[in-house]
């Protein structure tokens, strides 16, 4: 049984179809209780109740809402090219999911372990703009269209900030493989050893500019309700707007995830003493996305030019110091070696 | 060359306003939820309160209306139609009070104008229908209501009566 698993092609393939449907499907089902969380995050901020009628709690109210999106009409733009306009939510979709093969959960539980990691999710989620440009492109209207400008200058825009950031933590660590990163963040202090207080004030930038990156609140000006309805999505409806929606909150996750990862050590223990486990990474996502929701609840809409004043003029300059600072400390040994945990090499 | 404002800086960097903000959120957070949850709970109503209209019978079962067309006179969205004519004891009834629903502006003005307190509006406001045509209500639905809503009715206007 096991050389057929280990030794065949089939068998070697059907494992990792299963590795992949075991990371998938939990994602999926999470993702429809985080967004009743945020939800129900956002209505407690503003005293409501939030979602409390589908199932106990309201708990199953995100499936309704997907039953609903499956059987409603998909409607077409006369205009509109056919082939790009619903490829647009499946690249969406398709690239926020693939980024996760690199993602591990917990010491090995990782569909490929690569030793370019973090490389590769940048890239992946960089690629996630076009799945917003071909949509408000393809729909042929004015609003999608403008929307999709925007969202796209305002991607790009924070990527260049994440990817210093990202330079920072791989500088620290020698390694641009996530188990490296967390296993550098491995100390006897417990959360004191972890990335997010040498690197604090990444931490906070990195998060505004996932945030931006993923296009949420306070940076959602794609699809800002008051100026262009809803953005890139307006033309769409049914299962492809479902596609953009689930694409979109997977892209969130995957920053929650990103963030558990490099800044407060993954699977680690807080506590030292305490076992590690994937409870403490799925505890870690969970305060992350809190974070994401109570930002949602709590700050007004940027304006547009501000969102790029931010990004161009504070987050880069910011990043690029701080990227230079964490290279000299970690290779002169400044601050008791905090910057230099190289896992590899030296 | 310009005095750089350091308070301000560093409340800048260090997010002040969004701590702020996420203080004041977490404790709204924790507080009770100010939304009624409604099927189940309901806000309380005044005894003034204009819903749905109903006309009223004397306790002797004699419906009120004289047909005297004062509340078809001040409708101001001309929601209501009146019929009339002596019924076989002699005494003037109408053969049809009909309210537009749909036109009603629920002002209340044949409330106040009706000389027998015939025609009331109740406390009830929960009779959305499917139809239109559901909301032409006739003088056997206004009837009903009355039988209906009576002891509320009632209610009300007792309570409603030393401030008139």
């Amino acid at each position: 049984m096991a050389d057929f698993f280990f030794n065949t092609n089939l068998g070697m393939l059907l494992v990792i179809i299963g590795q992949i449907l075991l990371v998938v499907v939990p994602l999926l089902v999470a993702l429809a209780f985080l967004m009743y969380a945020d939800r129900k995050i956002w209505a407690a901020v503003q005293m409501r109740r939030g979602p409390n009628v589908v199932g106990v709690f309201g708990l199953l109210q995100s499936f309704a809402d997907f039953g609903k999106y499956i059987v409603k009409e998909i409607v077409v733009p006369a205009g509109a090219d056919k082939a790009v306009f619903f490829m647009a939510p499946m690249v969406t979709l398709v690239m926020s999911l693939i980024a996760w093969a690199v993602i591990p959960f917990n010491d090995g539980w990782v569909i490929s372990n690569v030793n370019v990691a973090i490389l590769y999710v940048f890239a992946v989620s960089s690629l996630e703009v076009y799945g917003v440009i071909m949509g408000g492109w393809a729909s042929n209207s004015k609003y999608p269209f403008l929307g999709s400008l925007r969202s796209a200058a305002q991607m790009i825009s924070y990527e260049v900030s994440i990817g210093l950031i990202i330079i920072g933590i791989i500088l620290s660590t020698g390694s641009m493989n996530f188990s490296a990163i967390v296993d550098a963040q491995r100390g006897s202090y417990g959360l004191l050893n972890w990335y997010w207080l040498p690197h604090f004030p990444m931490l906070i930038l990195f998060f505004i500019s996932a945030l931006a990156e993923t296009n949420r609140p306070p940076f959602d000006l794609p699809e800002a309700e008051s100026e262009l309805v809803a953005g890139y999505q307006v033309e769409y409806s049914s299962t492809p707007f479902l596609l953009f929606m689930i694409g979109e909150l997977t892209a969130v996750v995957l920053m929650c995830a990103l963030i558990a990862l490099m800044f407060f050590g993954g699977w680690l223990s807080p506590i030292p003493g305490l076992p590690d486990g994937i409870f403490w990474m799925i505890a870690k996502m969970g305060l992350v996305f809190f974070f994401f929701a109570m930002v949602k609840a709590i700050t007004p809409r940027y304006r547009y030019d501000q969102l790029m004043r931010l990004g161009w003029k504070v987050f880069l300059p910011f990043s690029l110091i701080w990227v230079v600072f964490v290279a000299f400390a970690a290779k002169f040994d400044w601050f008791w070696g905090v910057y230099a945990r190289w896992a590899v090499g030296g | 060359m310009t005095q750089i404002d350091y308070t301000r800086a560093a409340k800048y960097f260090l997010l002040q306003d969004f701590w702020v903000g996420f203080k004041l959120g977490m404790k709204y957070f924790l507080r009770p939820k100010a939304t009624l949850n409604y099927p189940h709970e309901k806000g309380p109503l005044s005894p003034r309160f204009r819903g749905e209209h109903a006309l009223r019978r004397y306790p002797n079962g004699e419906e009120r209306c004289i047909a005297c067309k004062l509340c078809e006179a001040v409708c101001p969205a001309q929601a209501i139609t009146i019929d009339a004519e002596p019924r076989e004891d002699g005494s003037r009834r109408t053969t049809r009070y009909d309210i537009d629903m749909t036109k009603c502006i629920y002002c209340g003005f044949c409330q106040e104008a009706c000389p027998v307190d015939a025609i009331v509006e109740g406390p009830n406001f929960e009779y959305a229908t499917e139809t239109r045509e559901e909301l032409f209500y006739d003088k056997d639905k206004l009837l009903a209501n009355g039988d209906r809503w009576e002891g509320e009715i009632a209610r009300n206007l007792e309570m409603d009566a030393p401030y008139r």
